[in-house]
């Protein structure tokens, strides 16, 4: 957990440098040129009017240290994790505390391998921050020692629908998050104030939530199965394979929501915005779920542990 | 489904007070009401609506899960229940508001499903579009001359066409060839599709929760499901009247229920005892019963907590268990007048029981008994017995004893786990006039009832050579709960096609590309690449230059940049 204090800390400080960064002029692209030649073939031109790469920004020390520190402390989590599942001859997540030290270490490790895909590290701040919240959490308040499994949690299902909920879960987080900075940045945008010069280094707004949109999406590929593999679970274990469970409605409730955001970038009027506050809600409703739901409701699904 | 890139997204128009629609007749209206309902943002708004309305279900205990919770939530909340009741929000998800958003949602999803189908019918079964007459237009557009010395006399516009065609066919690509003429010369051109899996899987998975919907409607009126408690050595058969809890479905029939016997011959529960933070935790629940057929062939079998026993087309689960004492009532003359196993129901995680026993007749007065049974008693703190372990270590009954009328001569049916004692005389425990304490009885031991009324005696059920062994003097019940839905694999199969259609929904790109050759004057030719994504594609300027090279490749020319 120190070492992830310390990557929030470099990751903060990443976004005050950023804010000290003068923004980068985009450089005009000079006449793109195209040539077909055979070997030997003389070359004709032709303008080829494609848009201009950005030029892209290096990164300063701060966000490459944080980086390294954010893989550094995942690379600690996930061995603790494992020793974890060791030490109960299973797979660690049976109760909050568990539950929490997983779900943390696989919303990093998602962050961690979606940067492959796009440069989203200005989301550090927040992944780490939110990490070290779940496990303070976790370990202060939720903390159990080894216990084996109750009997009704004796199945693969644990393995598969528990761990494909935490996946959807860190797309949801990752999803959320770049809602938050499009809202900032569509205020921003939109009244033309230039306080929080951070936010000149990342991507405009419309950018954020087409990529909002496409984290969310898999997310909900994956929220879908949960509530497949969980209604598979129920009905193996308790007869039915829906029973308006207090989990069971939360999920669906989840679902819906986010179901209701992808409907709604197809609607007029709920494109920009109103979008990216609906994901924010879809994902505060994950953390209710994972929350309130499991600690103070009644239901067939409290294996909280407390 | 999202807009193109280059799409601008309009405004949404300002109101304004004069009307400026058409008059409409009724037809017309009904139309309109139709559109808007089929449309996207009413789908939009009962999604939401939709999940909205499933939290009340959450938050107040519903009938279908928590009968108990509900009977509870009357006796603390007296005035608000009956009006909380009213608006059905004990029933949430079969209530009349929820089930009007859902069918309305539904409505909308077949009345918007149905044209696209017939759209993407039509779509499907034409060939691409005419290749535009200006693709510069296009968003991902670009274009190379070759020279007439380069190209040289096997490279001609009817030669370049054919191999762009190639490679469109072999990236998937449905194509068709176009002959014109531009402001620059002669038009040779390629005009290809593809990503129709798309429509097809969005198409796909909303048909699928269609059929999920008819098929849980359906399951629902077939299915049943029935409750059973069972001692270990008694046995049920599977007829309507031997359930204690009964559930059926509005087409089911008595003949629905297949023949067969099931008696409980063994129930076993594990322990955690080595892992001192979670002593006294279960970890294993095995039933062993012997199923007999319609010509009474037995066949053991094993029944699990996540493991249910398939027989004559129903699943049997496990569900609960507890403790069953044997609780043995005699008249003054010792002749028996109650002799059986009371299921206890347990009230905490060291399976401390509250038992009622109800003897009617018999003896001089009708006789009622509030049992508490403690698997492991001890003394707390304050002197208060409670059970601090969940398996038989010291095993103690404690009784409180009324007389008085049991209030069922009527024959008016009470709950056998509810005694109401309000008009009975309390002969042993708090509230008797001479301070009798509660009757206080060991496996095996007997104790008087006051006023001469007879006896009581908890039986000790080891087995003979056993009885000094406590560990197995009190037999176990166990609740089974026989389940049949014959439209469980529909629902199954629905899913599965729910999931496959949304993820060629979300992930298939549909888009056109085109290939156009230009002869122009001097023996040049001009090659243009262009694409168009239907929807939001970033995939989509990735995949045009990827066609303009393995183009290039196959012509023989390298292309540079």
């Amino acid at each position: 957990m120190g070492v992830y204090l310390f990557a929030f800390i470099a990751f903060t400080l990443d976004l005050a440098k950023r804010s000290a960064e003068t923004p980068v002029a985009t450089a005009t692209a000079p006449a793109r040129v195209g040539l077909m030649s055979r070997v030997g073939g003389t070359a004709v031109l032709e303008r080829l009017p494609i848009a201009p790469t950005a030029p892209g920004r290096r990164s300063n020390r701060f966000e490459r240290a944080a980086f390294a520190l954010t893989i550094l402390g995942w690379a600690l989590h996930v061995v603790g994790t494992v020793l974890r599942g060791i030490a109960a001859h299973r797979v660690p997540w049976a109760n909050m505390f568990e539950f929490s030290l997983t779900a943390s270490a696989i919303i990093v490790g998602v962050f961690i391998a979606v940067q492959v895909w796009q440069d989203l590290r200005f989301l550090g701040a927040y992944i780490t921050g939110f990490s070290l919240i779940m496990l303070g959490f976790g370990t202060v308040g939720f903390y159990v020692s080894v216990v084996p499994l109750p009997p009704a949690l004796q199945s693969y299902w644990l393995v598969i629908h528990v761990f494909v909920a935490t996946l959807g879960t860190a797309f949801f987080a990752i999803g959320a998050g770049l809602s938050l900075v499009q809202l900032i940045q569509a205020r921003r945008e939109a009244k033309q104030f230039s306080g929080l010069k951070f936010l000149d280094t990342m991507p405009d707004a419309e950018k954020l939530e087409n990529l909002s949109y496409r984290v969310i999406v898999v997310g909900f590929v994956f929220w879908t199965f949960t509530l497949m593999a969980g209604a598979i679970w129920a009905a193996h274990a308790w007869g039915r394979y829906w029973g308006w469970d207090t989990k069971e409605v939360w999920t669906f409730i989840i679902w819906t929501i986010f179901a209701g955001y992808i409907h709604a970038r197809a609607t007029r009027g709920w494109r920009g915005s109103r979008s990216a506050y609906l994901a924010i809600v879809g994902f505060a409703a994950v953390m209710f779920n994972f929350t309130i739901v499991n600690l103070f409701f009644k239901g067939l699904h409290a294996y909280s542990g407390l | 489904m999202s807009r193109p890139s280059d799409h601008i997204e309009s405004p949404a128009p300002a109101p304004h007070d004069g009307v400026i629609q058409p008059k409409l007749g009724p037809i017309g209206y009904v139309r309109y009401f139709w559109r808007q309902l089929t449309s996207m943002r009413t789908a939009l708004f009962l999604l939401l609506l939709l999940a909205v309305a499933a939290v009340p279900g959450s938050v107040f205990p519903q009938r279908s899960s928590d009968p108990n919770g509900v009977t509870q939530y009357f006796s603390n909340n007296p005035s608000a229940a009956p009006t909380l009741d009213k608006l059905q929000l004990f029933d949430v998800y079969t209530s009349a508001w929820f089930s009007a958003i859902y069918l309305l949602l539904f409505i909308s999803l077949i009345g918007c499903v149905i044209p696209r189908t017939i759209h993407h019918a039509k779509a499907l079964a034409s060939p691409p579009p005419k290749t535009p007459a200006r693709l510069e237009r296009l968003g991902a557009f670009s274009a190379f001359e070759i020279d007439a010395d380069v190209s040289g006399p096997s490279l001609t516009a009817a030669s370049a066409v054919a191999s762009g065609r190639t490679v469109l066919r072999k990236a998937g690509y449905r194509v068709r060839m176009f002959d014109g003429r531009g402001p620059d010369g002669p038009e040779l051109s390629v005009s290809a599709e593809r990503g129709y899996l798309r429509e097809t899987g969005n198409l796909v998975f909303h048909f699928s929760l269609i059929g999920i919907l008819l098929a849980v409607g359906i399951g629902g009126g077939v299915g049943y499901t029935g409750q059973k408690v069972l001692v270990v050595g008694q046995a049920f058969a599977n007829v309507r009247l031997t359930f204690d809890a009964f559930t059926k479905g509005r087409f089911f029939s008595d003949s629905d229920l297949q023949p067969y016997r099931i008696r409980l011959d063994k129930f076993a529960v594990k322990y955690e005892e080595s892992n001192r933070n979670a002593l006294g935790q279960p970890i294993d629940y095995t039933a062993d019963v012997t199923t007999f057929d319609a010509a009474g062939k037995a066949t053991p079998a094993v029944v699990k907590v996540n493991d249910p026993l398939r027989l004559g087309g129903n699943d049997v689960y496990l569900l609960g268990n507890g403790y069953a004492p044997w609780i043995t009532v005699k008249n003054p003359a010792g002749k028996t007048v109650y002799s059986e196993p009371v299921p206890f129901l347990a009230k905490d995680a060291n399976l401390t029981s509250l038992g009622i026993i109800k003897v009617p007749d018999g003896l001089a007065s009708q006789v009622g008994m509030r049992a508490f049974f403690y698997p492991t008693a001890a003394k707390s703190a304050d002197n208060v017995l409670g059970s601090v372990y969940p398996d038989l270590r010291n095993p103690m009954l404690s009784l409180v004893v009324f007389t008085g009328d049991l209030g069922i001569d009527k024959g008016v049916p009470k709950s056998v786990y509810v005694l109401d004692s309000d008009k009975m005389t309390p002969l042993a425990g708090p509230g008797t006039a001479d301070g009798t304490s509660a009757l206080r009885l060991k496996p095996g031991e007997t104790a008087q009832i006051p006023r001469g009324l007879g006896s009581i005696t908890f039986e000790n059920k080891a087995p003979a050579s056993e009885k000094a062994d406590l560990s197995k003097s009190v037999q176990r019940f166990v609740s089974f709960d026989v389940h049949r839905d014959p439209t469980q694999g529909w629902v199954l199969f629905f899913a599965i096609s729910l999931l496959a259609g949304l993820l060629t929904s979300l992930f298939i790109p549909r888009r056109r590309l085109w290939i156009k050759v230009v002869e122009l004057a001097g023996g040049r030719l001009r090659i243009e690449y262009a694409g168009l994504a239907r929807g939001e594609d970033p995939t989509l300027d990735a995949a045009v230059s990827a066609v303009a090279q393995r183009h290039s490749q196959q012509l023989g020319l390298r292309l540079t940049l």
